[in-house]
């Protein structure tokens, strides 16, 4: 047997703080689709940002048919044949279709691009993938299936014959994946090999013939999909037997937390208006984009609101902007921690003390230098923050401890509520449970605690109570004892729009 | 060094500190290199022509620590001195003509910080425009032409000295200390580079954006505005076309120094280096008699050299 398409040999690799890869091995053959499967933080984009030349592994490394390589950057992982297609596509949405498809080697006639050529190649690379858009199409036109489609196009066009996937069918309606499906094994029967990263198993077992389960940045195993089941799978994903998540302690309510009276603003359909008790986690569930990021950003003056009233235990505040809502004691951690949460280029004592220097500065204005020491080598401890100093740069910490800094933020206040937006996208099983606990620490104490999330078992598994946000507006409000995962999902999905089939 | 730990002291230590390394290497050199340069009469023009530099890069810094920068610096020294020039010259005041050459200053600085902060127009275009409105403000003012003074007290605040040490230069010491302490120690200057770091985060933790970077702004003006006042008192007149181009030397000075484009990241050490780097290339450039022509390219290659020094720099850490 040849040697295989693609294989990882001990690929490593080490963050400053954090071993984000260690040790993983496996191969991928040409003409085979590979699912790459693990939870979040278990080391799949890392490994894919290996093989698309955007790090160089610590140690270890990849080879091609038999041949090590160490890409120097992403172009020479281009120029040796691999493509990785990410979840955020790669395309210039002001150019046209066909430029895209042929950015970078445009094909000339007398030093200027020949138009018609252009045209003509972009239709027949579109065609491989079975799609006829106009060419001259600009990509920003294009519905996003599409615009994998071109990319796809772009990675053939450039030779490849490897190709990544990185969670393609995220934003796919059904008929869409499976066009993707057919296009995929097309790519199979001529000989490509694919590699296919996804958190839908049930993907995994219709498309893949073999699979690569990453935990916690190791390789756990490799093998054809035939001898295993959809729960062996998820037991060596998780790495223990599925139970609950966390185990869910009644707590009492212990008064008035937070109220919203017809609050309107962009993003919402209609007026929204609820109540949640101190000392309650109150779970908000949706698709995204039915409203839950900004109904949060609209309580918390992150973004005007056109209209309604904010009632923190009974009485009415005006909150204008973020600082109005701090001194009231209301508190968000937003859904992108890195765009929105950390300052990656500052210190994890500067980000845990964003806020409350403010408060605590010598006559307002010169820095207790002191004071924010203790307090973050406080809140290090308090949250186990996995850091080497309190001087470390954030950008260096894994997600999880980031998630940690920015709630440590908030602890440091005088918090009320507390607005979590997604609070463990993107984080490890371990850090997970940890934002469980800190969640539930801050309920007992009559914080009333309002988590935003897309994951089921996350909101059944957190919340005393679940309001499911559709389109725009509050669909219903269930007691956590009638919530079951159908009824949930139900009353997220749209209601006038039908799957065209 | 197989030690990871001690490798990361090492790296950290040369982080910090390479740029006053630079410039270590680089005085050391041009001491024993140079005739003159060690000589005190050199060592006192070479601070002399740093100090206007000196002055207005430690409030760019706060600029560049924004995330923003500010282009019309170059003209605010020009104007204000030219209108502290007139001003002095039609009522006899000094303290009027300061006041004026100031006012004109945090005035020109305000704007800018509106225009960028509330009005959210992109820095770089904002700061052309007021560059060349504030400039042809200064020929208007001027009638195109160099503006005498006559009071002579006035020239002591550029041409006096105390321990054999150019009054400027002590100004553009103080600033240094005073600006240096508020970008490390007071919550404005944490805040600062907060907002630069990511602007986002510090509005959604409760910092003030916009009113940061109007005071940055006007601050700035201000700055910019003393610092041609002090040049007026130097030269014993207001010359409307001073200080062209003064704006990108203050800029490449700071990033010389480490200061980052994109915010977030500097320090006034970084900054001090920076402009003394600068200075001394200069000034050994003209005392080894290099041709003006030649200095701009020297003084262009050292930019371009610093630049992919602080880039190799982040690529090694990224990993």
């Amino acid at each position: 047997m040849s040697a295989p398409a693609l294989s990882f040999n001990g690929a490593t690799m080490e963050f400053p703080g954090v071993k984000a890869l260690t040790d993983v091995s496996f191969h991928v053959h040409a003409g085979s689709i590979h699912a790459l499967v693990g939870e979040n933080g278990a080391g799949k984009s890392t490994l894919l940002k290996i093989l698309s030349g955007a790090y160089r592994p610590t140690a270890g490394g990849l080879a091609l048919g038999g041949r090590a390589q160490a890409f120097r950057d992403t172009s020479a992982a281009l120029a040796a044949g691999v493509a990785v297609i990410y979840q955020e596509l790669h395309l210039v949405p002001e150019m046209s279709v066909a430029e895209n498809i042929f950015l970078g080697h445009l094909p000339r006639r007398a030093g200027l691009v020949d138009r018609r050529e252009l045209a003509a190649a972009a239709r027949r690379q579109l065609e491989l993938v079975g799609e006829s858009i106009d060419p001259a199409t600009k990509v920003r036109e294009l519905p996003l299936a599409q615009r994998q489609m071109v990319e796809i196009a772009k990675a053939l066009t450039r030779g490849a014959r490897i190709l990544a996937f990185d969670e393609p069918t995220s934003s796919l309606s059904d008929r869409e994946v499976r066009r993707l499906f057919t296009i995929i094994r097309d790519l199979k029967a001529r000989g490509c090999a694919i590699l296919y990263v996804s958190h839908r198993l049930e993907e995994i077992f219709a498309l893949c013939d073999r699979i690569t389960i990453l935990r916690d940045g190791r390789h756990v195993e490799t093998a054809a999909l035939g001898n295993l089941t959809r729960d062996e799978v998820v037991r060596r994903m998780v790495g223990r037997e599925l139970s609950h998540i966390h185990q869910y302690a009644p707590r009492p309510a212990v008064g008035a937390g937070l109220a919203i009276k017809n609050l309107t603003g962009p993003g919402l359909a209609a007026p929204v208006s609820f109540a949640a008790h101190a000392g309650e986690i109150f779970g908000f569930f949706g698709l995204v984009g039915a409203g839950r990021t900004e109904l949060l950003r609209l309580i918390y003056g992150a973004t005007e609101k056109t209209g309604g009233q904010v009632l923190l235990q009974g009485a009415r505040v005006d909150i204008a902007k973020p600082r109005d809502a701090i001194a009231a004691g209301i508190v968000l951690c937003p859904e992108d921690r890195k765009k929105e949460g950390i300052v990656a280029v500052r210190s994890v004592l500067e980000n845990l003390n964003l806020s409350a220097r403010r408060r605590t500065a010598r006559a307002g204005v010169f820095i207790n230098e002191s004071w924010e020491q203790a307090n973050a080598r406080q809140r290090i401890e308090q949250l186990r923050v996995r850091t080497p100093s309190a001087r470390q740069l954030i950008r260096h910490l894994s997600g999880g401890n980031q998630q940690k800094v920015i709630l440590g933020r908030w602890l440091s206040e005088t918090v009320k509520v507390i607005l979590l937006d997604e609070p463990t996208r993107g984080i490890d099983v371990g850090a997970k449970s940890e934002i469980y606990g800190i969640m539930q620490d801050l309920a007992r104490a009559g914080v009333c605690v309002i988590v935003v999330s897309s994951e089921l078992p996350e909101v059944l598994g957190t919340a005393d109570r679940i309001a499911v946000m559709r389109q725009g507006r509050i669909a219903a409000v269930l007691d956590r004892a009638d919530a079951t995962e159908e009824k949930l999902l139900r009353l997220a999905l749209p209601v006038e729009s039908t799957p065209a089939a | 060094m197989s030690n990871p730990t001690a490798r990361r002291a090492v790296a950290d230590f040369l982080d910090r500190a390479g740029m006053l390394l630079v410039l270590a290497a680089l005085f050391v050199v041009c001491s024993v290199g140079v005739e003159n340069f060690l000589s005190w009469r050199n060592l006192q023009g070479l601070s002399l022509a740093v100090s206007t530099t000196g002055m207005v890069a430690c409030t760019m810094l706060f600029c560049l620590a924004a995330g923003d920068f500010d282009l019309s610096i170059g003209s605010v020294v020009a104007c204000a001195g030219v209108l502290a020039a007139v001003v002095m010259t039609r009522t006899g005041s000094i303290t009027l003509g300061i006041l004026g050459g100031l006012g004109l200053g945090a005035l020109a600085g305000y704007v800018n910080g509106f225009v960028v902060a509330r009005l959210r127009i992109n820095a770089l275009i904002t700061t052309l425009a007021t560059m060349q409105i504030v400039r042809g403000l200064g020929f208007i003012i001027s009638d195109g032409k160099a503006v005498g003074i006559g009071q002579e007290n006035f020239f002591l605040l550029g041409n006096s000295g105390f321990a054999g040490i150019p009054t400027p230069v002590w100004i553009t010491a103080a600033c240094f200390t005073v600006f240096g302490l508020v970008l490390n120690r007071t919550v404005f200057g944490r805040d600062t580079l907060a907002v630069g770091g990511n602007t986002e985060a510090a509005h959604l933790a409760g910092i003030d954006v916009a009113r940061i970077k109007v005071v940055i702004f006007t601050v700035q003006g201000l700055m910019a505005a003393f610092a041609g006042i002090v040049l007026a008192s130097r030269m014993t007149s207001g010359q409307p076309n001073a200080s062209l181009g003064f704006e990108l030397e203050v800029i490449s000075a700071c990033v010389l120094g480490g200061v980052s484009l994109t915010g977030g990241v500097g320090s006034m050490g970084f900054v001090i280096a920076g402009v003394l780097i600068m200075g001394i290339v200069q000034n050994a450039m003209n005392l080894l008699n290099v041709a003006t022509f030649y200095q701009y390219v020297a003084r262009g290659l050292i930019l371009l050299a610093a630049v992919l020094f602080d880039r190799w720099k982040r690529r090694r850490q990224v990993g």
